[in-house]
């Protein structure tokens, strides 16, 4: 459940961090396939190594559909609806691996808002990244 | 047995010397009360707990805080062989304290943020994995004696 006013406070984060969509997704990116090795399973058709140009442009690409989502929050169905068929029919990824890549979020988001980062920001983002992927995974069955 | 690289041990011990305890484990538990509030069934006692602003300054979360990342102290000092030397905490937490091993991830992944936010940039994706790994450990010793 998110009030009022976490969700302004996550669209406002998210509207700050669109300009540095490609750095934010990079290094979220990093970060799990770092963590959690299992994840660059879905990712054998691209250079994920630091630095390249396909990380990028995949961690801005996911970047940006989150800050699309936050604008309003409780349009997350609709707004997602092709991601969501794109998931369910071609992509097709284990939706536990949503979880990794949302914690390594909140870790970059952490490193790189720093006290800015408070508790409350921690809670409302977790939260809304908990509702993000549960809709991403809506169509999967 | 856990296998730690020479780079894993290095970058353990230097995250340890870096992070003030006394900030880093109060910040961690009410972090977790407050992101997680389930995990507050477990500190009936503690009193106000009522949102954010009171856990943040609550006196006994505090301690607690401290007395947990106190805890981690005996993990670095054994890393070859945590499970050995949590199994004594391993039974206090199933037996007397009776928490559900699923939060000692909830804490731990609070830990790392924290940890994150105090080191910023040096809080490389591999430093990052080299701790995410520590704490794997640590959780998978304190789950070793439930039964």
């Amino acid at each position: 459940m998110l009030s009022k006013k976490e969700k302004q406070l996550i669209r406002e984060i998210w509207e700050r961090l669109t300009p540095v969509a490609e750095d934010i997704g990079a290094d979220a990116l990093l970060r799990m396939f770092a963590s959690y090795p299992g994840t660059k399973t879905y990712f054998s058709h691209l250079d994920i190594g630091p630095g390249s140009a396909h990380l990028s442009s995949h961690g801005k690409k996911i970047v940006l559909a989150i800050a699309e989502g936050a604008k309003d929050i409780s349009q997350l169905t609709v707004t997602l609806a092709p991601l969501q068929t794109l998931h369910a029919y071609q992509l097709r990824i284990d939706p536990t691996n949503f979880k990794l890549l949302s914690h390594c979020l909140l870790v970059t988001l952490a490193c790189y808002m720093g006290e800015g980062f408070t508790p409350e920001a921690h809670a409302a983002i977790d939260k809304f990244l908990s509702a993000f992927s549960a809709v991403l995974a809506e169509k999967y069955r | 047995m856990v296998t730690w690289t020479d780079f894993e041990r290095a970058t353990i011990q230097d995250i340890f010397s870096k992070i003030d305890y006394d900030i880093v484990g109060p910040d961690a538990l009410s972090r977790c009360l407050i992101v997680y509030p389930w995990t507050q069934r477990y500190f009936g006692s503690f009193g106000n707990l009522y949102n954010a602003a009171a856990i943040a300054s609550n006196p006994k979360v505090a301690a607690h805080g401290k007395v947990v990342l106190g805890g981690l102290e005996k993990a670095l000092k054994n890393m070859d062989d945590i499970k050995q030397a949590y199994a004594d905490l391993s039974v206090l937490h199933s037996e007397k304290l009776q928490v559900d091993p699923d939060n000692f991830k909830l804490l731990a992944d609070c830990l790392t943020i924290v940890v994150a936010s105090q080191l910023g940039k040096d809080f490389t994706p591999e430093v990052h994995a080299a701790f995410a790994k520590f704490l794997a450990v640590v959780v998978a010793a304190l789950r070793k004696q439930y039964h």
